[in-house]
């Protein structure tokens, strides 16, 4: 899944605790005990992500919907 | 429910089930599909099909006794379907030559046939392709037997040469001028041959020693062919004597033959033999408005029918099958199959471990409405079968979380502090009655909840009490038993705190939820006490009020006298009513029933779509579901209440639902204005994050309201965000993003500060979690 995850929006988003600015890295998600590892914005200090709305709604919607049918 | 139920289900539906053509045709031609092929004037294709069930296609079309038309469905709209008629011009028009018969590998037995007519040469047939080495004895010079009494210009002699020619290409031997009982005797034949068959023709007297029945035939099983001495087997016109049948003999040819190889290899005679020969078509076919038909008359009936004639003849054909529960479910049909494929699907489903499970969308589309049973020749409800599936899944671990998460929550809602409320009438000390709105008519029409009330404490002594809640309805369709269990329970608590009183119910799904799993709480519904009681003073009627087309609900299918009262109301209001094709038993689900818009939205548009377009009047439902789904789609529809306290308002009918957030709003707002104004109570104000003003505009209203996400659901993100830090800024748009995870599902939520409160830019959500993130 991570290769087709990993469209990432560019805009300026930063962390607002750190002050910093948001950079591509990997991010661990998990669903009904599958684990995936995608590229995702995330803050290099506190790890804050950011999963963008086309990324959600669209491919993590079809990977949840043939995971719960396993 | 196990797998054996299910297979037993199964057969309750009869659709794809052989029809009586089929059936009634000794050796089971598929008419069906032969017809369909001649009428597509692929007569090649037809002969094919032809050829599965006759081996000597040529003569059986020119001479069979069709025993098939008789039994034709077409009959009840016409004349039957001339199938014989088509059979020979099949066979005269195709030139497409026989296929290669194989024969499988020699076996070491012998088979002795005596006689060479139908009976004998199928048997001959089929047991050389079975590789067993055959003697056919025949007492004249040629094969063929009484079929050459037959006239030449039905049956041709090249004919007759031509296919039992076929025999001997076989490899079996002849043996001409022997004649079983006077030159070869049958005691010969059982010491020389493994097995042996007579097929020795109608006109033979002789009984071969062999035991026989009072009329002094030869004694033959009617499954088996087997005779009263082992290995001998007998059949064709020594078994039908006078009502001789050429299509009949050949069927026996192949039903002896079967037996002789199952003798042979040591195998049971009898098992599974039961849909042998001709027998009762269980297909069950409507021909309700099938437009009568004459059968096509060639125009030289000495040639038979011509290309054009016979394309004509076989359109004819009702192609039978059921599909009657089909017809009348949208959800039935939208998945493209018929329910005895489905239960195949669902017992696949069930019984799989790894793998995808495919049928678990369809499981959980079904409204379990109950239509079918009313709809099927054999009361097969797939409602119950989804139902019970559904049960199964969640047991086993097996349901997928995201179709029935939402509904559960709004459950959860109704039965928590900002909705659930129980009290017996201000001043009174017990409750005889007790009003239970159920929560969605709390959150569709609030207003009218609140005069309800108060009607029933003016006509009703004893004490009429409030109980706000949800009956668990959205739990028992979810199949989770465990979570309806909880809710039914704290009902029942709380029915005896308040002295067992007797339920006024508002709502069409807390009524079936009362009746099949509440059975010590004594219910009546609203429009049964409402017509008994006589209606409100505001409501009174005006004749001429125009007409509506009653919608029934279909959790009420079965309660005559709920349909009754609603009628005699709506009389009494001054409507005409109108009934719609599918009403009262035979009503339709609006959609909301069995959580069907939560596991398949497209499904539930076209299920509304369906049952608006019956009728061109405005509706009335007198469930608040049904009226907000119909509202939904442009439908005008009143609930009851609109025309008992909206005095029928033309608006009403067109009032938008609410939307999910709204519901929330108003069932909570609902059981403020109740505390206030009735038991006069001080209701504090939101706190919290409920207090937290937004600013959505109806664009991304209508987004949220798809994606499930809840006004409050925004309301908690920001609050976190707000109060941890853990957001995101850009300094581009000047907006804010920010997430947050209360249960099950993700939140993300995209804003920026404006007045007191935020502007909402967007938001959307998933089930995955990101790991590592912060819980709170
Ligand atoms: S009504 Fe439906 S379930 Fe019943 S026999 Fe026909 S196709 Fe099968
Ligand atoms: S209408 Fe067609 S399918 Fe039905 S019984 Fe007659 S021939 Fe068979
Ligand atoms: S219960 Fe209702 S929705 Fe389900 S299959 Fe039967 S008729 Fe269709
Ligand atoms: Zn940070």
């Amino acid at each position: 899944m991570s290769g087709q995850m990993n469209k990432i929006e560019k805009q300026s988003w930063q962390c607002c605790k750190c002050k910093i600015p948001m950079s591509p890295g990997n991010v661990k998600i998990t669903y009904l005990g599958n684990d995936f590892t995608i590229e995702l914005l995330k803050c290099p200090q506190c790890g804050l992500t950011l999963v963008p709305e086309d990324l959600a709604v669209r491919k993590m919607l079809e990977v949840e919907q043939s995971l719960e049918d396993k | 429910m196990d797998h054996k139920q299910l297979r037993e289900l199964e057969e309750k539906c009869t659709q794809g089930l052989p029809p009586a053509c089929t059936t009634t045709c000794p050796v089971h031609v598929d008419v069906k599909s032969f017809l369909a092929e001649m009428k597509a004037g692929r007569f090649d294709g037809a002969m094919k099909i032809l050829r599965k069930a006759l081996l000597f296609p040529g003569i059986i079309s020119r001479i069979c006794d069709h025993p098939c038309q008789a039994a034709c469905k077409r009959r009840e709209a016409g004349d039957a379907v001339s199938i014989a008629a088509l059979e020979k011009t099949c066979v005269r028009m195709s030139s497409i030559p026989p296929e290669r018969i194989s024969i499988l590998t020699k076996k070491d037995k012998r088979v002795a046939v005596a006689g060479g007519g139908l009976s004998g040469l199928t048997a001959a047939f089929d047991l050389a392709t079975k590789g067993y080495s055959v003697v056919l004895f025949e007492s004249k010079d040629r094969l063929g037997g009484s079929i050459w009494d037959i006239p030449e210009e039905i049956l041709p002699r090249d004919v007759i040469l031509e296919e039992t020619a076929v025999v001997a290409n076989l490899g079996v031997e002849i043996r001409f001028n022997a004649t079983v009982g006077e030159n070869l005797s049958l005691t010969d034949l059982c010491r020389d041959f493994d097995a042996v068959y007579l097929g020795a023709g109608r006109y033979s007297q002789d009984t071969f020693n062999l035991q026989t029945s009072r009329e002094g035939r030869i004694l033959i099983d009617p499954v088996t062919f087997s005779t009263s001495q082992e290995g001998v087997f007998a059949g064709g016109g020594l078994r039908t004597g006078r009502e001789y049948s050429p299509v009949l003999s050949h069927s026996d040819g192949k039903r002896a033959a079967k037996s002789i190889d199952r003798y042979l290899q040591k195998v049971s005679l009898y098992a599974s033999r039961e849909d042998e020969g001709p027998y009762q078509s269980r297909l069950f076919t409507s021909t309700k408005g099938v437009e009568p038909l004459s059968a096509v008359v060639p125009a030289d009936p000495v040639q038979g029918y011509t290309r054009e004639e016979a394309i004509q003849e076989a359109g004819r054909c009702l192609q039978c099958e059921c599909l009657e529960c089909v017809k009348a479910c949208e959800y039935l049909a939208h998945f493209k199959g018929y329910p005895r494929k489905y239960l195949r699907d669902i017992n696949h489903n069930l019984k799989m471990v790894m793998g995808a499970h495919t049928a678990n969308k369809m499981i959980n589309s079904c409204s379990l409405c109950g239509l079918c049973e009313e709809i099927c020749p054999n009361n097969l409800n797939m409602g119950e079968v989804c139902k019970n599936s559904r049960e199964i899944m969640v047991k086993k671990g097996k349901m997928p979380p995201s179709p029935h998460d939402f509904p559960l929550r709004d459950m959860q809602f109704s039965n928590g502090e900002m909705f659930a409320l129980a009290r017996p009438e201000p001043g009174q000390e017990s409750s005889k009655h007790l009003f239970f709105p159920g929560c969605q008519l709390s959150a569709s029409s609030p207003e009218y909840i609140v005069k309800t009330y108060s009607d029933l404490r003016k006509k009703l002594t004893g004490g009429v009490g409030l109980m706000l809640r949800c009956c668990g309805a959205p739990a028992d369709w979810a199949g989770r038993k465990e979570h309806f269990l909880e809710a039914r329970q704290e009902i029942v608590r709380l029915w005896n705190e308040m002295g067992k009183p007797c339920f006024i119910l508002a709502c069409s799904s807390c009524y079936q939820v009362f009746q099949n799993h509440l059975p010590e709480i004594e219910i009546v519904s609203l429009w049964e006490v409402m017509d008994r009681l006589g209606l409100p003073d505001v409501s009174t009627g005006k004749a001429g009020a125009g007409k509506v087309a009653v919608h029934d609900a279909c959790t009420t299918r079965q309660e005559k006298h709920v349909h009754d009262s609603v009628r005699r109301i709506l009389g009494r209001l001054g409507y005409e009513v109108e009934e719609l094709e599918y009403s009262r038993e035979k009503t339709e689900c609006c959609g909301y029933g069995g959580l069907m818009s939560f596991a398949n939205p497209e499904l539930v548009r076209k299920v509304i779509d369906r049952r608006i377009k019956e009728s061109e009047t405005d509706y009335v439902a007198y469930c608040a579901m049904c009226r907000d789904k119909f509202a939904s789609r442009g439908k005008r529809t009143f609930h009851l209440l609109d025309l008992i306290y909206g005095g029928g308002n033309s608006h009403l009918a067109e009032k938008k639902d609410p939307g999910y957030s709204q519901r929330h709003e108003n069932r909570a707002r609902l059981k403020d204005k109740l505390l206030k104004e009735i038991w006069g109570e001080k209701v504090e104000k939101a706190q919290g994050f409920a207090a937290i003003k937004l600013d959505i505009d109806d664009e991304l209203k209508a987004v949220m309201e798809e994606r499930l996400i809840l006004v409050e659901d925004v309301q908690r993100v920001i609050d976190y965000a707000e109060r941890t830090g853990n957001k995101l800024y850009n300094k581009d748009t000047g907006h804010f993003m920010a997430y947050h995870r209360p249960v099950s599902v993700t939140y993300w939520v995209e804003y920026s500060p404006r007045g007191d409160g935020f502007a909402i830019h967007n938001a959307y959500s998933h089930r995955m979690q990101i790991v590592g993130e912060v819980e709170k």
